[in-house]
């Protein structure tokens, strides 16, 4: 094996080459031909490293120096100085304070997290399955093809403490543990990796960074369940997420790890991608599995569940991307090692996409029970520009906002639930004082509305009736009783809908009535809207209609 | 008609989609993937064959056309700019991004300017929340957007 002096690990992630990261490689690597240091240095592209505010991004080893927002133009100046005087290039570097260049593991940033779902992300080249199997890769399904029966394998993930990563938390031990019970030749585990949540790209990242850990998940899935087919259902708006995983999905087939007889066992597996089409409540298990069978994502009645009666009518396992990448380590490591992280009840770890007005945006992985200030504040620097908190928004569409008041309340299911939001599927959007309330709850329901398959009413009807209260009161016209009226039909639909779209649609609504009343007060009172978003008056503008649920439900046209 | 609509479309495409992914209902929404990306959209004409390949009522195939988002059946406009419409795009103001095309198009989201060169539309969250606001034009991705900096991006494409 070749031994280089230096490696430079350049992210490959989504959001670092769409900020042009591709370009500043391809300088760099005419740089290094131009000084001859091919033989010294090796670049290496990883997946995701998390921080995309400073992308396109670089961390220079053996001693981790971070380069971060790289331009083509600064190739020239890192190798000349850096790899060949070894002289850091300090105004490229994320400096901590005045004249203090932190390495990678010294920013806040990283240093805070703990990482087992993107534990590689950002550290291997996703493209290269030895560099997987080098950082222990596939030694967790080799254990348990090896050395465990299928029902030992659900039970060391029952005792871990993994709940569904998806949104809801169910215990991931005993889903598999139910899937393995139900009686039928075939069974099928699936993969939902339709990250619909407008404001998470955790799963998009872990594809993209570290494809293999989720095959390797998947696989122990089959095993454990008992099923030897596997399919993975991807969002179509991640082409690269697809490209990598299917080069993936290769790789594993020529190294054995998929396929016939995995290991040299009697374990078979077979994976195949699944590509979704654009519709959120596709991200509901029933309705996936519709559209896997290529029909219209329709949510089903529950019971019976996927476990006895999914896809093609057969028993299912589907977890979403992060529970399946917790899997090989909880494998290799075992359950303890695991359930050491986190606290009681719920375990492990977290990933979110913070975004917003937080400082440093990007992906974090953090311990379950961390509370909303150390999040926001220790790992993403604070609000920008002097400007106040006001709120953070987590579980999307179908969450709610906590309020200034409550950021020290630990971050787990239970605590969240009380107060009126939910873990979801962890995107984490920071709101400063400049964000208006009845605005951003009027966002989310423009987007359930339009995502609603109307296949049931009180979620067709109910939501589009919610939109056209909180419009009005964005116009300035709302009415007394507007409030009350948001709050009980808001009821109704979490109690009567079919599928946890509309059970969950008027989170985000009931939410910041909760904790901003007097700012719905403010626009129906007093006609003002205290941070200054809404218009207050009707307007008509030439804008694409975006009321159309109910209609685009039946037609369904497009834009 | 059906010998008129084979001179217009290029079927051995289709049947090239259709054979890569399987000649089975099932397959009926990898198959649509398919034929879009060949044609840019799924015309009508499409939607009945792919309807007689499988063996199964066109109104089926529509269905399916007209419940995602990400099929359409309209032709495309030369250059069409998606304006990420998540959650962290829209608190970082997205929804101005949206009125200033307005503005310099003079045409409604969804629609084609006249010269056939720009169409623009919301999206949902195209996963790069770090860089938000952001739009995509034909795929390239231009990360925190102003209002201001349109005008010099939509240039770019109106030289091409």
């Amino acid at each position: 094996m070749k031994i280089y002096r230096i490696h430079a690990l350049i992210c490959a992630g989504g959001q670092c080459i769409s900020a042009g990261g591709n370009d500043f490689e391809a300088a760099l690597r005419t740089e290094i031909q131009k000084h001859g240091l091919e033989e010294e240095v090796q670049i290496v592209e990883t997946g995701c490293m998390g921080a995309c505010e400073m992308g396109p991004m670089m961390v220079v080893y053996p001693e981790g120096t971070l380069y971060i927002h790289l331009q083509p133009e600064n190739a020239k100046e890192i190798v000349e100085e850096h790899f060949l005087k070894g002289r850091k290039v300090h105004q490229l570097m994320w400096e901590k304070a005045e004249g203090h260049f932190p390495t990678l593991n010294e920013v806040p940033f990283f240093a805070l997290q703990t990482k087992i779902v993107l534990r590689n992300c950002g550290v291997i080249n996703p493209e290269n399955i030895e560099e997987y199997i080098a950082y222990d890769g596939y030694t967790g399904l080799a254990k348990a093809l090896g050395e465990m029966t299928p029902e030992d394998v659900v039970a060391e993930i029952e005792k871990s403490g993994l709940r569904g990563r998806g949104g809801a938390g169910f215990p991931t031990g005993l889903k598999w543990k139910l899937t393995a019970q139900a009686k039928g030749d075939q069974k099928y585990v699936v993969c939902n990796a339709d990250e619909g949540d407008p404001g998470a790209y955790m799963d998009r990242s872990v594809l993209e960074g570290d494809p293999h850990t989720l095959i390797e998940g998947m696989a122990i899935a089959g095993y454990a369940v008992g099923a030897n087919q596997g399919y993975v259902y991807c969002r179509a708006e991640y082409p690269l997420a697809i490209q990598r995983l299917q080069k993936a999905i290769q790789q594993a087939k020529s190294a054995g790890l998929l396929g016939n007889q995995i290991l040299g066992s009697r374990f078979s597996f077979q994976l195949q991608i699944r590509i979704g089409a654009g519709a959120f409540v596709c991200g509901e298990e029933t309705a996936l599995l519709s559209s896997i069978e290529g029909k219209r994502g329709e949510p089903r009645k529950k019971p019976p569940y996927p476990a006895t009666c999914g896809l093609f009518g057969k028993p299912t396992l589907i977890n979403n991307v992060e529970t399946f990448a917790n899997i090989p380590v909880i494998l290799s490591k075992g359950s303890s090692f695991f359930n050491a992280i986190g606290k009681e009840g719920c375990r492990g770890t977290k990933v979110f996409s913070l975004a917003g007005h937080v400082k440093t945006t990007g992906l974090i992985e953090v311990p379950l029970g961390i509370t909303m200030k150390e999040i926001i504040y220790d790992i993403g620097g604070g609000i920008p520009g002097g400007k106040v908190f006001k709120g953070a928004l987590i579980g999307g569409p179908s969450g709610g906002v906590i309020p200034s008041s409550q950021l020290d309340v630990p971050i787990d299911y239970e605590h969240l639930n009380t107060l009126g939001a939910i873990m979801g599927s962890g995107g984490l959007i920071v709101m400063d004082e400049s964000s208006c309330m009845v605005d951003i709850a009027k966002f989310f329901l423009q987007f359930t509305v339009g995502e609603s398959c109307g296949k049931c009413t009180p979620c067709r009807e109910g939501t589009r009736q919610m939109y056209e209260i909180l419009d009005r009161i964005s116009c300035g016209e709302g009415r007394e009783g507007d409030i009350e009226k948001l709050e009980s039909l808001g009821k109704v639909i979490q109690d009567t809908s079919l599928c946890g779209l509309g059970q969950s649609a008027p989170n985000p609504v009931l939410s910041s009535i909760r904790w901003f009343r007097d700012e719905y007060e403010a626009h129906i009172k007093k006609k003002v809207c205290p941070a200054g978003v809404c218009t207050m008056t009707k307007i008509t503008t030439n804008k694409e209609e975006p009321r159309r649920g109910r209609k685009k439900a039946s037609t369904r046209t497009i834009t | 008609m059906e010998s008129q609509i084979q001179q217009t479309l290029h079927f051995p495409q289709i049947d090239r989609v259709i054979r890569r992914e399987g000649n089975s209902p099932e397959a009926l929404i990898q198959i649509l993937h398919g034929t879009q990306e060949i044609l840019g959209y799924l015309p009508e004409e499409a939607q009945l064959y792919i309807a007689q390949q499988l063996k199964i009522p066109p109104t089926k195939v529509y269905g399916i056309v007209s419940f995602y988002n990400f099929f359409t059946m309209k032709k495309a406009a030369q250059h069409v700019i998606s304006v990420c419409m998540g959650t962290a795009c829209y608190v970082k103001g997205s929804g101005l991004l949206m009125k200033k095309l307005q503005e310099l198009l003079g045409t409604k989201a969804g629609e084609t300017t006249e010269d056939g060169r720009f169409s623009y539309r919301e999206v949902r969250c195209l996963g790069a929340c770090g860089m938000a606001p952001l739009i995509s034009v034909d795929g390239d991705i231009y990360g925190r957007t102003t209002p201001d900096a349109l005008p010099e991006i939509l240039q770019k494409y109106t030289d091409q």
